[in-house]
């Protein structure tokens, strides 16, 4: 019966509930909001990329609480914490190098293959003629 | 709960008690939680770095711009996947009320919020499965991609590639859990956790329930939002 003590210590009851639900719909509210003003905006602008920057922030703010509250962490013995926790620091170090790898790869690649980077600036025009006949096909087929 | 570890905190390694304060099923499932994260972070990571290699992408509001009964030419970037988003977090809010009820012992909320949790699975996965079918009919699939780049250059499978191997994937969680819950609902309604006298099991559903919420927050933003 201890257990269920432990609980209402620190179980926080319905209201924390309803609080947590709306500490994580309001940054997803957020996050669609940007979602929506980001598209009119230029590939690869500077203020498109700060606006990318805010989504990943409150997405690891929605992470902390699910994780912290939801799934109760943050109430366990500071031991448990931190054997999952240090591990997970990992990652930090492989989004650091994979990402920066990927990036560089790509600079590798733009430099010494220009046949390959002009293939890649060329638009694509006959692909959606042909995607539309194909539906075209498609809705006679149906016909 | 924070006084008795503050009280004795250098006694918790000494021997004669448990130092993490949690059962061995919990624990574990920590673990794999942790493994799976892994697993999940592997997948992202490799996704993020395919794509600052290459040097167009799909944009995401011209693909994922479809919701049910809508027609063809529906134009409603994230609206479906929002929707998508919210049942799994109402999802994730019944299952810990489910949880703290079995914390009290009150097996009919229990049970209520239980149902309630795999209805919302189901919806997720009932809308997932619409989507998968959506974008297979435009004709992507593993190998196959319909879509342009978002400056009108060609792109490659590795968007679709990617796209259906993580959602997939993810997809496949919430299958299991939904019926990890259903096993829970079950076992529950057999009365065994009242025979055993605590709903422990409950919990241990709900840190995976959870952790696929929490999965979710991330695919959803990295494949629909950036």
């Amino acid at each position: 019966m201890e257990h269920t003590a432990d609980a209402e210590h620190h179980g926080g009851g319905t209201k924390e509930v309803i609080k947590l639900t709306f500490i994580l719909s309001i940054p997803t509210v957020i996050e669609l909001a940007l979602g929506f003003a980001m598209m009119g905006m230029e590939q690869g602008s500077s203020l498109k990329l700060a606006i990318k920057g805010t989504i990943v922030i409150l997405m690891m703010a929605k992470a902390f609480y699910i994780v912290g509250y939801f799934m109760h962490l943050k109430h366990e013995v500071k031991n448990l914490i931190m054997t999952i926790v240090v591990p997970l620091l990992l990652f930090v170090w492989f989004i650091t190098a994979f990402l920066s790898d990927g990036n560089s790869f790509k600079n590798l690649k733009n430099t010494y293959d220009p046949h390959k980077k002009e293939l890649s600036t060329q638009k694509v025009e006959k692909k959606e003629e042909v995607k539309e006949t194909k539906t075209e096909e498609k809705k006679k087929a149906v016909e | 709960m924070s006084t008795t570890t503050t009280a004795v905190p250098e006694k918790l390694w000494s021997g004669g008690k448990s130092p993490f304060k949690v059962e061995y099923g919990k624990l574990m499932m920590w673990y794999f939680l942790m493994s799976d994260a892994f697993t999940f972070g592997a997948f992202l990571i490799a996704y993020g770095t395919t794509r600052f290699a290459t040097n167009g992408w799909p944009n995401p509001n011209e693909v994922f711009k479809s919701y049910p009964f809508a027609g063809e030419n529906a134009n409603a970037p994230l609206v479906f996947v929002s929707i998508m988003t919210f049942i799994l977090i109402i999802s994730s809010v019944t299952m810990v009320l489910a949880v703290q009820a079995g914390q009290q012992m009150n097996k009919n909320k229990v049970v209520i919020n239980l149902i309630l949790t795999i209805l919302g699975g189901a919806a997720f996965l009932s809308c997932q499965a619409w989507e998968w079918n959506h974008l297979f009919h435009e004709g992507a699939w593993w190998g196959r991609n319909p879509f342009l780049n978002a400056d009108g250059t060609a792109s490659t499978t590795n968007f679709t590639n990617f796209f259906f191997t993580i959602t997939g994937f993810h997809g496949f969680h919430v299958f299991s859990g939904v019926i990890i819950n259903i096993i829970m609902l079950i076992m529950t309604l057999t009365d065994k956790f009242e025979k055993r006298g605590h709903y422990l099991m409950i919990e241990k559903a709900g840190l995976y329930w959870h952790f696929v919420d929490l999965v979710w927050v991330f695919v959803f933003t990295c494949f629909y939002l950036i």
